[in-house]
């Protein structure tokens, strides 16, 4: 089961002496290293996350940003522990406020789900009950965590927090359906349930995906004031750049399972120095610059997780594949530094050949 | 473009689509759906036409009405002159070859059981048109026309990404060489980069084969990368339309203003200084639509006028067409000609702020508001000479 291979202590130096690996403790609110989660599948070993690690203080806000099938969502559900253990299987450590949550105990992860960590999902129309009120499944997530509040407690407490995700009339609301609520306030009554316990990690796999832009920026910014008001962190999983220029302070862009490029949000929406940055910054049309003619897309489709290209997984849509040799065809590129401190690249291309090609070619395109 | 004086090639005037709600039994029916509710438009051959506004306000129906897969309940449609609001589905037939739709959804709207030869070449098959070598070859030629490879001719839906999927569809669309394709949200289903190609290739297509669109999206960024021209649904009717450059550098209805301040922007530098507008509450139900501007339970600049008097689509600026008693950004001229007068004290109060932006941006929320003072308060407003303090005291008395 998950747990087997992972009440050892963490390895001593033996792959890549970075800090991370060597201390046992972590120093930061979320940590989470070398995640591997892969699937068995009839046409083999599905790699959706590959070795994926990043920090998170609280108070501060994640973004991940890829395409369908770049291992986003599959990393969220992985730190919420909700992979079956039967066909995941997991490696690497999850530190959440200083406690190991891959070797935790399933009834650890129960109680820590829903209190300590919380989650919105993308679809707010399947992620409610249709059956139960709204009202209903709030206080349920309220009365599981404390078992010994009457139903009269925990239904205002609902009411209370359906308040505060601004929804009018909680008190009468609270007894609709799922149904009889539009599309945003079906993913605010959400965003109420995730924070009824306070939780001090909030994951939200694209919140506002399926909603209008004026609905979604009024969802932006309730997520950003409860944010500040409970000084919670903020993993934000979207392919959206512009959703994630609204609310990250920090950025890890992912491909093909693993992390290409992630570092601080203003750099990387300067100064991102991974091809595959610079087409997703490229493919999206912008309204706040002179209209292009055309867009930089990215050309191809995401590969299979299951066969992987050969060297760096994106070489087969990159445009600056054959620019150093046989590299990038033969070599997975390592996650390493970029020019700024917390900025780092997984690119064979040269740090000044890069920041001379995005400076030359991309950004006069953007 | 370069030619001004063009016929039409579509012209919708006066459009209406009413479903009825029907209950119990006998179906009788208790109410009314006003999903569009008398709009106007014309296309231009050559152009590019974008719809936008928030689910519910009409746009699909608008595309569904356009190619005729729904009844008009009243208005016109002209084709090329041609009217074909209420053509019978035989004498539709022939005029199918010219309109051709793309819909949103690349899974549902391909058969999983058919291949992709089939799927594409049904129109030569359906409307018995002759190729020179051959359905197979034509077919071929449109795949690569699209991106794919003539060798998908044997393969089926599933076997094909997203993107892909919409390519067929594009594919199949072009397939009778039509004069207008009418897309419903043809890239929302798909990745930022993928639904990058999708729109090149659209772009390319039309430059490469004269084509007219009519494109449904939501997303107000994708509609000004592609249209020439832009029209804002709202509650069924159009409140805005006009040029694409003169509709985003400078949107007049309220509501524009406020879906344009809510695009976000990718540049985190930008979030600390933008201002945003946010909307409050919910689009009401189009089955009882607020009475008068269908916008005034929404918009923060809404007056008694608002609720009693439906604001005309009235030309602003040339070729502009807004629905709105106090626009915004008005032009200088358009402030004398269109006398801020006959619109009441409101408009010229306002002016006043917008007059010293250049361009847009998006507005403080707390500015162009009536100004407040409570009770034993006063309030001060300065403004230019002779320019609005009148209208403030009329403004004071009217509320």
């Amino acid at each position: 089961m998950r747990r087997k291979s992972h009440k050892r202590q963490p390895p001593v130096a033996s792959v890549n002496s970075t800090e991370t690996r060597s201390r046992p403790e972590p120093a930061s609110f979320l940590d989470v290293r070398e995640l591997r989660i892969h699937f068995d599948t009839d046409d083999g070993l599905l790699r959706a996350v590959d070795g994926v690690s990043f920090e998170l203080e609280q108070g501060r806000t994640l973004g991940i940003v890829g395409e369908s099938g770049s291992g986003k969502t599959v990393t969220s559900l992985g730190i919420m522990g909700l992979h079956r253990s039967r066909r995941a299987r997991i490696s690497g450590e999850i530190w959440l406020d200083g406690e190991e949550l891959l070797s935790a105990a399933p009834e650890r992860i129960r109680q820590l789900r829903g209190q300590k960590m919380a989650m919105v999902f993308q679809d707010p129309m399947s992620a409610l009950h249709p059956f139960y009120t709204v009202g209903a499944q709030i206080t349920e997530a309220y009365q599981a965590h404390h078992p010994k509040t009457d139903r009269r407690t925990a239904r205002d407490r609902a009411v209370e927090m359906l308040n505060r995700v601004g929804i009018p009339r909680a008190d009468q609301r609270v007894d609709d359906y799922p149904h009889q609520f539009s599309g945003g306030m079906r993913q605010r009554a959400l965003i109420a349930m995730a924070l009824i316990n306070d939780p001090s990690l909030l994951i939200a796999d694209e919140p506002t995906t399926a909603l209008d832009v004026t609905v979604q920026a009024q969802i932006l910014d309730l997520i950003r004031d409860l944010q500040q008001e409970f000084g919670s962190a903020v993993i934000l999983i979207t392919h959206d750049l512009g959703v994630v220029a609204e609310l990250a302070h920090d950025i890890l862009v992912m491909y093909a399972g693993k992390c290409v490029e992630k570092g601080p949000a203003t750099k990387l929406f300067t100064a991102p120095e991974h091809p595959y940055t610079w087409g997703l910054l490229g493919s999206m049309p912008r309204v706040d610059r002179a209209p292009q003619e055309r867009l930089l897309s990215i050309p191809g489709n995401p590969p299979s997780l299951i066969r992987l290209p050969q060297g760096c997984a994106f070489h087969p849509r990159c445009p600056f594949a054959d620019r150093n040799g046989e590299k990038s065809f033969t070599e997975v590129p390592e996650l390493t530094g970029a020019s700024d401190p917390g900025h780092q690249v997984a690119c064979h291309l040269p740090p000044e050949e890069r920041r001379r090609i995005f400076a030359h070619d991309v950004a006069p395109r953007l | 473009m370069e030619i001004t004086e063009r016929e039409p090639l579509l012209k919708v005037t006066g459009l209406v689509k009413h479903f009825p709600i029907t209950q119990g039994l006998l179906r009788r029916q208790v109410g009314t759906v006003r999903a569009v509710d008398g709009i106007d438009f014309t296309v231009l051959p050559g152009e590019t036409l974008g719809i936008v506004g928030e689910s519910g306000c009409g746009k699909s129906t608008t595309v569904r009405l356009i190619v005729r897969l729904l009844e008009p309940t009243g208005g016109r449609i002209e084709f090329e002159g041609r009217d074909i609001t209420h053509l019978s589905r035989g004498a539709m037939r022939p005029l199918r070859k010219d309109i051709q739709p793309i819909f949103q959804d690349p899974y549902s709207s391909l058969n999983p059981r058919h291949t992709v030869g089939t799927i594409v070449g049904a129109p030569f098959r359906l409307q018995k048109v002759e190729t020179e070598h051959g359905v197979k070859d034509a077919v071929q030629e449109l795949l690569e026309l699209c991106g794919l490879s003539p060798e998908h001719y044997n393969r089926y839906p599933h076997e094909f990404s997203g993107g892909q999927r919409q390519r067929i569809g594009v594919a199949r669309a072009l397939a009778l060489q039509p004069k207008m394709i009418v897309a419903d949200e043809p890239v929302s289903a798909l990745d930022v980069s993928i639904q990058a190609q999708v729109i090149n290739l659209l772009d390319d297509l039309q430059k490469e084969l004269g084509l007219t669109y009519v494109i449904v999206a939501h997303d107000l960024s994708v509609i000004r990368h592609v249209s020439d021209k832009v029209a804002v649904m709202y509650l069924g009717k159009v409140v805005e339309i006009g040029g694409r450059d003169s509709l985003y550098a400078g949107p007049m209805h309220p509501y524009t203003v406020a879906l344009m301040s809510a695009i976000p922007v990718p540049d985190p530098r930008r979030r600390v200084k933008r201002e945003r507008i946010v909307l409050t509450g919910e689009v009401p139900s189009p089955a009882n639509p607020p009475p008068a501007c269908r916008f005034h339970t929404r918009c923060w600049k809404a007056q008694k006028i608002c609720r009693q008097l439906e604001p005309p689509l009235r030309e602003l600026k040339p070729g502009h067409f807004v629905a709105c008693h106090f626009p915004e950004n008005l032009p200088a001229s358009a402030e004398a000609d269109s006398g801020a007068a006959d619109r009441g004290p409101g408009a010229r109060l306002r002016e006043e702020g917008g007059g010293a932006r250049g361009g847009w941006a998006p507005p403080h929320p707390g500015w162009c508001r009536t100004p407040r003072a409570g009770r034993d308060e006063g309030a001060a407003l300065i403004t230019r000479a002779g320019r609005s303090r009148h209208a403030l005291c009329h403004r004071l008395v009217w509320n």
